[in-house]
């Protein structure tokens, strides 16, 4: 185990003094879908360091077989999701120097996923469901002319990383495990993308009411708190769809108009 | 370096790895919740002292007076700004959350596996949220109207301790239904395109102040209740109104 030395003159304003030569204990579950086992690991610190730091620094000195998945390192590619003390968040975007490293932080996979190896877990059911929802379809004889106004919503929704941490947090999925009636929040706001698109033509209401239940959502905003690119999921995507659901499918008066107006 | 061994356990209800105060926000929004729900029921339940002076509770407003309603008149009226909050999007997470333990907070167990959401009664009538919004417009009217009513202390114009809180409260409650989520899609949501800037200056304005719903939930909630409180107090000459014109 080697010991961090700092240079003065990097002094950082969480006090570099008081890393130099700490130890943070780290708690990061091992194991596969078949079970597996909390493990201790004692990782130097030095400044500016983040979880995925000192994992790797426990898969290149202590245990090479440990298995976690990353990729950028930057928050950009949604790799490394994992649950640091219990939050649903990314490795690489949580700082140690905001844990209180007297004590230990423990380091688990995603709870709402099967377990591959250690930190590594199967999400290819989120592709499953990403390959039910109607694509971009334009409208017939379109002439590809959008003002920003209306495309200012859509934009919000392109920021997702597909991290999954909301899927994670959903307690639909993560108590509840709904899965094959429930779509989760990173869909819905795919959905959204495309129902507010002011060039898209398709319509997804009803499989979004019966294929993807949206109705089981109960907007506790959970999803919105984890998410690490600050996507107002529950505001802004779930909350207008939910209300684009009740305009076709609970409005008594909005079906009337429509039986009237012969409208859709 | 592995220095001990602790077979993941499967979560009961609460159980949970986060180490911050996870159960503050469910107990603040409890207590809060049924302080005002108290409160509430209590000062409907009296029928009397609601008025004083040119100052109106707005547990109470419109005052409507039947002689087939052998009850508190404020039965007759808080039944839509209840529904209004009960199905308002924002209340949803808090009484979710703190009520229903459904859940208590993000990633910690609910240790319970019935679950259909808003998909079946009773919870499918949140849907409805709009028509309490349209109600809840119609006593915003009523509250304005009182609120002008304040400023005449028997044909004078003046200016009371109490038509500021009237003022103050109708102002919270209009922000609160102005910021309604139902409220955004009514007024350019639904739409795919903005036909002109308008319309969609309009949908952003509310779409700023929706940002800050809780904000105007709660203090749209407390100030309800501290209106009728100010009055009740008046009317039952516990303290007297300051005139400040």
């Amino acid at each position: 185990m080697t010991t961090c030395t700092l240079k003065k003159e990097e002094k950082s304003p969480h006090s570099s003094d008081d890393l130099k030569s700490k130890i943070v204990t780290l708690k990061i579950f091992r194991g596969d879908k078949n079970g597996g086992s909390e493990v201790e690991y004692k990782v130097p610190v030095e400044e500016g360091m983040v979880v995925l730091d000192a994992v790797h620094y426990v898969q290149r000195s202590i245990a090479p077989d440990l298995a976690v998945r990353w990729n950028c390192k930057a928050a950009k590619c949604g790799s490394c999701s994992a649950e640091v003390n219990g939050k649903p968040r990314l490795m690489c975007k949580s700082r140690l120097d905001d844990f209180d490293l007297s004590k230990e932080i423990k380091v688990y996979p995603m709870k709402s996923f099967p377990i591959i190896k250690d930190l590594a877990c199967d999400v290819s059911w989120n592709y499953e469901v990403n390959k039910k929802i109607t694509p971009f379809t334009p409208k017939p004889n379109t002439d590809w002319t959008m003002s920003q106004r209306d495309i200012d919503r859509v934009q919000e929704f392109r920021k997702c990383i597909e991290c999954f941490a909301c899927q994670n947090v959903c307690h639909v999925i993560r108590d509840h495990d709904l899965k094959p009636k429930f779509a989760g929040p990173r869909f819905f706001v795919r959905v959204a993308g495309l129902e507010m698109h002011p060039l898209d033509a398709a319509d997804r209401l009803e499989a979004l009411k019966n294929d993807m239940g949206i109705g089981f959502c109960n907007i506790t905003k959970c999803c919105t708190e984890v998410c690490p690119e600050d996507i107002h999921i529950t505001d802004n995507a779930i909350i207008p769809l939910k209300e684009r659901v009740v305009d076709r499918f609970y409005d008594p008066l909005k079906m009337i108009f429509r039986k009237l107006f012969k409208e859709r | 370096m592995a220095t001990s061994i602790i077979e993941r356990p499967k979560e009961k209800f609460a159980q949970t790895q986060r180490k911050d105060l996870w159960w503050l926000e469910p107990l603040v929004y409890f207590v809060g919740l049924s302080c005002f729900l108290g409160y509430a029921t209590w000062a409907a339940f009296q029928g009397k002292n609601y008025e004083w002076g040119p100052y109106l509770s707005p547990f109470y407003s419109p005052l409507i007076t039947v002689k087939w309603w052998n009850l508190s008149p404020a039965f007759l009226i808080l039944w839509v700004p209840a529904g209004f909050r009960a199905t308002c999007y924002y209340y949803r997470k808090a009484y979710y959350r703190s009520f229903f333990m459904d859940p208590p907070a993000c990633a910690v167990s609910e240790g319970c596996k019935k679950y259909s959401g808003e998909t079946n009664f009773p919870l499918i009538l949140q849907n409805i949220h709009r028509y309490f919004l349209i109600g809840a417009t119609v006593l915003l009217c009523f509250l304005w109207s009182d609120v002008i009513k304040a400023f005449n202390f028997n044909g004078h114009f003046g200016v009371g301790m109490g038509t500021m809180v009237l003022f103050a409260n109708t102002f919270l409650l209009s922000m609160y239904s102005l910021s309604c989520h139902s409220f955004r899609h009514l007024i350019g949501g639904y739409k795919d395109g903005f036909k002109c800037g308008f319309q969609h200056d309009s949908y952003k304005g509310v779409s700023c102040l929706n940002e800050h719903h809780m904000f105007w939930a709660w203090t749209s909630l407390f100030m309800v209740g501290f209106a009728d409180f100010y009055v009740r107090m008046l009317a039952m000459g516990i303290w007297m109104d300051i005139r400040l014109l």
